[in-house]
């Protein structure tokens, strides 16, 4: 999988360039589609974080609060009592949920932060949907004494609203936005708004891997240390590679983060998971890539890929269970690994995510996240279709304290039933 | 059919296209003509307006909900054009509207309409290959933004690339009225001065007679948006037409 690019520099401003740029492609997506006033600032951040690679006290930076801070690595746990009650394939589950803050988003934010303070930027914005980017973003401006400011869909403030809480505890000033569906899409536009006009002073922490370049590749490489790991611990504990890697997508960021290592081993299958909703209409779900009713190419801030809209370009209303999944587009990475075939990309509903959740708590006494529990729906679907030797893991990205209220308000949690 | 700037500082106005409907803006962009404006902007509405304040948001999503289409906005272009045949006419709009129609299309089409040229929010010169081609192709002048935050390189691949004029952005920051305009306006447009001999009209926050004649000393022409469309949206649709055709008289007295 040569073809993964996102990494080329941009050499010069060449109006009479090919049909389109090649920097920052995944294939044909991706690119920046930005207004001007923010071109220079990426070209900024894409240099600022060239040059951070090439520092070892950079990396050794990250790496060590990455360890002492956040608690990686993060255990490859066999989940014995689930697999046997499937009565297929070996599940593991990558355990990103017992990160500190209780998701993957710490990576990315943590990396970010630090290139912000490299930059002299003093101030932070970030979007966020579930809010866990949001609480991961909180996190480190206080670890870095940074200002910052949260972005965050009215809609999605009233779902998690446990986040909104520990992201003021944090000290960050979180502005909701009422526009549009007031999700995670809005939530992007208003912080896209703020930086073009504070783009002097400001950083961008964004929290999928999404967004114009250099965005896409950042996120994905601060997060490349999940699929690092898991490809140790799986040849430590098996003595072989997975079958298949399950991981959710909304923008895309965890996913990537467990493909991207095993991108080479095509023998490994990689299967992301959307919010399938509550049913295939648009607007009832925020599947991009399912075949009837999904998304068509298009641009949706700043970046090239798959978006759900109608025919006449307009932005379509998505809808999901989980506040993460939740978005019209997806991580043009991932948008390159379904054209090639390299990854598969399904759906799971609101019910069988909200189901899933409740069967891992009960196997395993694991609450996952509502979004991981998109990825747990596809486990219990696939494991028992594969054979005993087969070994599949889930990226379980995070936790699902965030979700009790929803899980409260949609189970009956005295009377549901589920096996195990 | 070319753009012109006829007194200085020339008038550019933009409308959101179906706010509040496609006949009303076909009159609003007539008595603006009529009362003064050089260029009218055809905003095409769009869902996800990121570059734009709150203004031109809330016309946005009164014009979608009321499904104004890219196709709609050209044909109030082509009315346009058939009455007012020396007036300038812009198509803005944001990329994904005219990617779904396809780049060629829209492009052919908007020749057929009528217009002079296409300005897109999100399109940046880098990225421009295809889009310039299907431009040429069809005798269209591209209209890109210019920054004060554009390094010179990128002033002069901007001014390279486009036609008819050049839209020098104000200030950082996005479109929505303001009290008065910040040095950044001149020195972009002193910048950009030395890559082309193009006319260069500034935006964002140009809302009354004194930024007008402001700009007209450092600049040719002035673009004037939020401030229309604040107007259209506190006006009956019956009175908007005289009410916006009066506002750009005064902005040229």
């Amino acid at each position: 999988m040569g073809g993964a690019t996102g990494s080329t520099t941009s050499a010069m401003v060449n109006p009479a360039g090919p049909i389109r740029s090649a920097v920052g492609r995944f294939g044909v997506y991706g690119g920046r589609y930005v207004p001007e006033t923010l071109m220079a600032a990426l070209e900024e951040l894409e240099a600022a974080y060239a040059d951070a690679q090439k520092d070892a006290a950079f990396q050794a930076e990250l790496d060590d609060l990455l360890h002492n801070y956040c608690g990686r690595p993060t255990p490859l746990y066999y989940a014995k009592r689930l697999s046997e009650s499937l009565g297929g394939a070996k599940i593991y589950l990558k355990r990103e949920d017992l990160l500190h803050t209780g998701a993957h988003k710490i990576n990315n934010a943590l990396g970010q932060g630090l290139l912000a303070r490299r930059m002299g930027k003093q101030r932070i914005i970030a979007e966020t949907g579930a809010g866990q980017h949001g609480v991961a973003t909180a996190t480190v401006c206080a670890l870095l004494g940074m200002d910052c400011v949260i972005y965050m869909g009215d809609e999605d403030m009233r779902r998690q609203e446990l986040n909104v809480l520990r992201m003021r505890l944090l000290g960050a000033e979180v502005r909701g936005v009422s526009a549009g569906s007031a999700t995670l899409k809005d939530a992007i536009s208003e912080a896209m708004r703020d930086w073009v006009t504070n783009v002097r002073s400001t950083f961008y922490i964004l929290g999928s891997a999404l967004g114009a370049h250099p965005y896409p590749t950042i996120v994905r490489d601060f997060h490349r240390v999940i699929s690092k790991e898991a490809k140790r611990q799986i040849m430590e504990q098996e003595g072989k590679l997975p079958t298949a890697i399950v991981a959710c997508v909304g923008g895309g960021s965890n996913a990537i983060g467990a493909f991207y290592e095993f991108l080479n081993d095509t023998n490994v299958q990689l299967i992301g998971v959307e919010a399938g909703g509550r049913g295939t209409a648009l607007g009832e779900h925020a599947a991009r890539f399912m075949k009837v009713g999904g998304g068509v190419p298009g641009v949706l801030q700043g970046t090239y890929s798959y978006v759900l809209q109608n025919d006449a370009g307009q932005i379509a209303l998505t809808h999901s269970v989980s506040a993460g999944l939740d978005y019209a587009s997806v991580g043009p990475e991932h948008a390159m690994l379904h054209d090639s075939g390299r990854a598969t990309y399904t759906s799971a509903t609101d019910d069988e995510a909200l189901k899933a959740t409740v069967t891992l708590a009960r196997t395993e006494g694991i609450l996952p996240a509502l979004e991981s529990a998109h990825a747990v729906a596809e486990a219990i679907k696939l494991a028992p279709t594969m054979a005993k030797s087969d070994v599949l893991m889930v990226n379980l990205s995070g936790r699902g304290d965030k979700d009790m209220g929803i899980l409260a308000r949609e189970l009956d949690l005295q009377s549901v039933s589920v096996k195990g | 059919m070319a753009i012109e700037f006829k007194t200085k500082p020339g008038l550019v106005v933009y409308l959101t296209a179906g706010d509040p409907d496609l006949a009303t803006t076909r009159d609003i962009a007539l008595a603006a003509i009529d009362n003064g404006a050089d260029v009218i902007e055809l905003g095409v509405p769009f869902s996800d307006p990121l570059a734009d304040g709150p203004v031109i948001q809330r016309a946005s999503e009164r014009a979608v909900a009321k499904g104004t289409r890219l196709t709609d906005v050209l044909g109030v272009a082509a009315e346009l054009r058939k009455a007012r045949p020396q007036a300038g006419i812009i198509l803005f709009s944001y990329l994904n509207p005219v990617l779904r129609l396809g780049l060629s299309d829209f492009c052919a089409k908007a020749a057929e309409a009528g217009a002079d040229g296409v300005l897109l929010t999100d399109m940046i010169v880098e990225e421009a290959g295809e889009y310039l081609e299907a431009m040429r192709a069809n005798n269209l002048a591209p209209v890109f933004l210019a920054a004060p935050t554009s390094p010179d390189a990128r002033l002069k691949a901007i001014a390279e690339c486009s036609q008819g004029f050049v839209y020098a952005i104000s200030r950082t920051g996005i479109t929505g009225t303001q009290s008065s305009l910040t040095s950044d306006a001149s020195q972009v447009v002193t910048r950009l001065r030395q890559f082309t001999k193009l006319p260069i009209a500034v935006g964002f926050g140009v809302s009354n007679a004194d930024h007008v004649k402001a700009v007209g000393e450092f600049a040719d022409a002035a673009v004037i948006g939020s401030a229309i469309v604040q107007l259209i949206e506190k006006t009956a649709p019956e009175q908007a037409a005289a009410a916006v055709g009066k506002f750009v008289a005064e902005l040229r007295a």
